[in-house]
């Protein structure tokens, strides 16, 4: 059974996702990958404030292709997880609530998780073409300059993935 | 003495590279089906069907199959007896460039790997392999290898005494790490013997040797077998969310080597394992 979520995720909602759940997302989420995280880290080391407020919100760990004309975003499958390991303690503590990505975390994300009460989604590495479908909206939020490594805003009607690591800190690539 | 243009060059590279990143082969497909029927759980034939049903958009809306749509790689084979009117090396980097710039094709090339992450903003410079071979030909494979699965790649000079025991270890240890990270289920290639880079070279290029394809000694088609078995016993499976198909193939290429070693580089491949040949 698919469990059916809206973004922003509620911390009630966050609790009863149990890793290895299928569920479709619908609502907002941010994008930022290895050159915005290194970004945000720079920007707070310095005392700054981040571009948007991370608290309860979801990221998306995406660089996208271009999208053709009538497209709202080109292929945007997610990138591997464990090369922003080093920053997100930081953001969960911060607010973040969700992460969505591909692949195995550290044991000091997976301890962050569960003492922020977060949840890390898998979406389907290489799927991307499929997964751009549920993006049906696109905006600049920041940093421009980084071409696909832009932090957007998206919106996202049903958008497919599983839960990988649970507010427990059950972590579903555990071998 | 056959001259070709540097125009055509530019023109096949440019075709080349639009066309492997929307259409997946033939062999891949077939290999994804295979799996498919393999597996018992719902999740890894979910998976299954959606990376099907993923490769089936990209082509019928010619859109690239997955957004890293890599670094361009090239291996040509230069025939003695052509000449080429004009800059070859440029011809290729216009191809690239135009294919990535005009074909929705992500950027993903940095001008400096530690100094100055900068994007050169059309995915050059590509990575170009030439050797010299006899005739009038120009023979053309041209990959998009995504970096999820680089990431995952290993090398290793094993000893003499490590035997095939140690070079089917190293090929598994390497699997074993890669875990979920590249893009399961994985294509396979290994590179035995030569020095340091040529099995590095070797490894890379049986990547772009189709998965219905073998090693032409029965030697080292039994291991690629052997191995392909033991991987999918690993059930890190489709994404990693386990099951049986964690590699679609292992390709095996082998060339002598030195009396003091057995290098073996593991190179792996995403599902989307993007690539063509033409002879121009």
């Amino acid at each position: 059974m698919i469990k059916k979520l809206t973004l922003p995720l509620k911390k009630e909602d966050i609790k009863t996702l149990k890793a290895g759940d299928s569920v479709e997302l619908t609502g907002e989420l941010y994008t930022a990958r290895d050159a915005a995280h290194i970004r945000f880290f720079e920007m707070l080391q310095k005392g700054k404030k981040l571009p948007f407020d991370i608290k309860n919100q979801a990221i998306y760990y995406v660089g996208p292709a271009p999208a053709k004309t009538g497209y709202a975003v080109g292929p945007a499958g997610p990138t591997s997880s464990y090369r922003m390991d080093k920053y997100t303690p930081m953001l969960l503590d911060m607010g973040l609530s969700a992460m969505i990505g591909k692949g195995e975390r550290s044991d000091e994300v997976i301890a962050s998780i569960k003492k922020n009460g977060a949840v890390y989604f898998a979406a389907i590495g290489g799927a991307a073409a499929l997964i751009s479908k549920s993006i049906i909206k696109n905006e600049s939020v920041c940093f421009e300059d980084l071409g696909t490594e832009a932090v957007h805003k998206y919106t996202v009607k049903d958008f497919p993935c599983i839960v990988a690591i649970d507010s427990n800190g059950t972590d579903i690539y555990k071998r | 003495m056959r001259k070709i243009n540097a125009q055509d060059i530019k023109n096949t590279v440019k075709e080349m590279f639009m066309d492997l990143n929307c259409n997946i082969g033939d062999d891949i497909t077939t290999a994804l089906k295979n799996g498919l029927e393999t597996e018992d759980t719902d999740t890894a034939k979910a998976v299954l069907t959606q990376l099907l049903q993923n490769n089936e958009i990209a082509k019928s809306e010619q859109v690239p199959i997955c957004q890293d749509t890599g670094m361009a790689i090239l291996f040509v084979e230069y025939g003695d007896k052509v000449i080429v009117d004009g800059d070859f090396n440029e011809a290729v980097n216009q191809g690239v460039r135009e294919a990535y710039t005009q074909g929705y094709l992500r950027k993903s090339v940095v001008m400096d790997p530690v100094f100055d992450r900068k994007n050169t903003e059309d995915n050059t410079p590509a990575i170009i392999h030439t050797k010299i071979v006899s005739g009038e030909k120009l023979k053309i494979t041209a990959i998009s290898k995504g970096f999820g699965s680089e990431n995952m790649s290993k090398i290793k000079m094993l000893s003499p005494s490590a035997s095939v025991d140690g070079v089917k270890d190293f090929v598994l240890d390497t699997v074993k790490s890669a875990g979920p990270n590249p893009c399961p289920p994985i294509v396979v290639g290994v590179g035995i013997g030569g020095t340091f880079e040529e099995c590095a070279l070797l490894s890379k290029k049986a990547t772009a040797r189709a998965v219905d394809s073998k090693n032409p000694d029965a030697r080292y088609s039994n291991l690629e077998d052997e191995l392909l078995e033991e991987i999918n016993t690993l059930n890190i499976g489709p994404a990693g969310l386990k099951g049986k198909t964690t590699a679609l193939k292992v390709n095996i290429e082998y060339t002598p080597t030195h009396i003091a070693s057995i290098p073996v580089a593991v190179n792996i491949c995403c599902h989307a394992c993007r690539h063509k040949t033409v002879e121009i």
